[in-house]
């Protein structure tokens, strides 16, 4: 279990979370919800350690993360899908899934695990090209793919159907239902769609300037709570 | 016809020249973007490695054995240059990743030292070092003689290349190593362990210095300052090749050395010289990131 405690993160002197504390459970898909600004993806950013904590701490399976840098996170099983995808351009499609096997726990993993491209038949028709050339949409399946090579526990998904066209984000739905179905992996997802993040979750939090203003299952998240904290 | 074949030797034997010296430093400043000022200094380390190693045969095997040295001193060199590169990665340029004046005006100081190092350990004056006698005299192709030495560093430089080719291109390290240098944060959270790829790179480009060094000590005899001799082309060529490519940094001293056997032949050394520079002026005007220039969507931005 992945779990965040009142953790304080900034950028510099400002500080743009405070207090903020969730759990994700295993094989739970938890949606982080809330308006631009409010830290969502600096919580992405700081679970992963690309940003230190300021107070509190991340923790996963009761191993204390907090001072840990992004490369053990990473081999404790915690995966990671940045907005904006983060894909190495001059490297090929083939060897950007490579890299993504660097934090497998299974050191003897040499090769692609064919559930980390199972689901995206395109992918092996592209692995000799560079990365960098490919769509918004195909470099996004990419970076899925780079996530699930090292068979995580935690799945980051920091935005994933931003700018990218109506037949891949369904897609991308199948994707996390059917990682969801198969229960091993927990997903913690950033999403903007109220419609896609309904069609996944099990469970919700919404964050408002930095802090967790509301948490809760699928059925209680109603349209007051939505016109509350969501609506601009 | 013997005049024409002979430039065109002489071009090919200065652009490899001038490419070993400067492939360390398409690693360090290419991939690694640290302006690395004591490159001349490793340089001049593997030059003083092969001298040790001479000195080691002639003192203590067989007179018969000694023609054998060269063999040894291209791995001693690299190995030594790499220890060093190795040690001043761990204790100084890690701390000046992304800071470029600080890290040029440090390592600058560390050359100077380095510099003295040798002429405190070997002495002001400049060393020889005997060349091996299988590297004495020359093949005739159409009426020029080719020195063997000249050949031998352009089939050491082709070799250093081909394997430096594998290693960046073909393997597990190399591959690390790319990603780390295009998007450090996200090969950091797929855990890859970036401390370890930058010091291996570093060193790796120290250590080509290094075999750098080994071949310039057939050239002619070596002293403490040899590297500053040769810093200032090195960048030259990785500049007007386009950082961050192999194939760039090749062109690139293919040209200057071309270029600079020409215009020598036309006028005289020092104009030819200044003909060159006129001419990477020029050519950095027309296109500023060099001959090939890194491309693609992601890198746009």
């Amino acid at each position: 279990m992945l779990a965040v405690q009142q953790l304080e993160a900034g950028y510099g002197e400002s500080v743009i979370l405070r207090n903020v504390s969730l759990k994700v459970k295993p094989g739970q898909v938890v949606c982080l919800l809330g308006r631009n600004g409010v830290g969502k993806t600096t919580l992405m950013k700081s679970i992963m350690g690309l940003l230190k904590a300021r107070r509190g701490a991340v923790s996963y399976n009761g191993q204390e993360l907090t001072k840990q840098a992004p490369g053990r996170r990473a081999k404790s099983g915690i995966g990671y899908v940045p907005q904006g995808r983060e894909i190495f351009g001059q490297l090929t499609v083939y060897e950007n899934i490579l890299i993504g096997l660097e934090a497998a726990r299974d050191k003897n993993a040499k090769s692609i695990p064919q559930e980390a491209i199972a689901k995206f038949p395109v992918l092996p028709t592209m692995y000799a090209r560079r990365g960098g050339d490919l769509s918004g949409g195909q470099q996004q399946q990419l970076a899925f793919a780079r996530a699930l090579a090292s068979k995580p526990e935690v799945l980051l998904l920091d935005e994933p159907c931003e700018g990218i066209q109506p037949s891949i984000v369904d897609d991308i739905r199948d994707v996390i239902r059917s990682i969801k179905a198969d229960g091993k992996t927990a997903i913690l997802l950033v999403e903007q769609s109220l419609e896609f993040v309904k069609s996944v979750g099990d469970y919700f939090y919404v964050l408002e300037k930095g802090a967790v203003a509301w948490e809760g299952g699928l059925e209680s998240l109603t349209d007051d709570v939505i016109k509350k904290y969501l609506t601009v | 016809m013997e005049v024409f074949t002979l430039q065109l030797f002489n071009g090919l034997s200065v652009s490899s020249i001038l490419l070993l010296i400067a492939l360390g430093l398409a690693i360090t400043f290419g991939l690694m973007k640290v302006i690395n000022m004591a490159h001349g200094e490793l340089i001049m380390i593997g030059a003083y490695s092969t001298y040790l190693t001479q000195n080691i045969f002639k003192d203590v095997l067989p007179p018969s054995l000694f023609d054998w040295y060269f063999v040894l001193a291209i791995p001693v060199s690299f190995l030594i240059a790499f220890v060093f590169g190795l040690i001043l990665e761990m204790s100084l340029i890690r701390f000046l990743y992304g800071r470029p004046l600080d890290s040029l005006l440090a390592t600058w100081g560390v050359g100077l030292v380095l510099q003295q190092l040798a002429r405190s350990i070997f002495g002001a004056p400049n060393v020889a070092v005997t060349s091996p006698s299988w590297l004495n005299g020359g093949v005739e192709v159409l009426g020029a003689v080719l020195p063997y030495k000249r050949l031998f560093i352009i089939g050491l430089v082709a070799l250093c290349l081909l394997a430096m080719y594998f290693y960046i291109y073909r393997s597990l390290e190399g591959r690390r190593m790319r990603a780390v240098m295009q998007n450090r944060d996200m090969a950091a959270c797929l855990g890859v362990s970036t401390r370890r790829v930058d010091a291996m790179t570093f060193a790796i480009g120290s250590g080509i210095a290094g075999i750098a060094g080994c071949a310039l000590t057939l050239l002619g005899p070596i002293g403490p300052s040899l590297g500053t001799y040769y810093i200032v082309d090195a960048f030259m060529v990785v500049v007007l090749g386009g950082v961050g490519k192999l194939v760039g940094t090749v062109l690139g001293a293919m040209g200057i050395g071309i270029f600079n056997t020409m215009f020598e032949y036309w006028t005289n050394a020092s104009l030819g010289k200044v003909l060159v520079f006129l001419c990477i002026v020029a050519f950095l005007q027309w296109k500023p990131m060099g001959f090939v220039a890194m491309r693609s969507r992601s890198l746009d931005s």
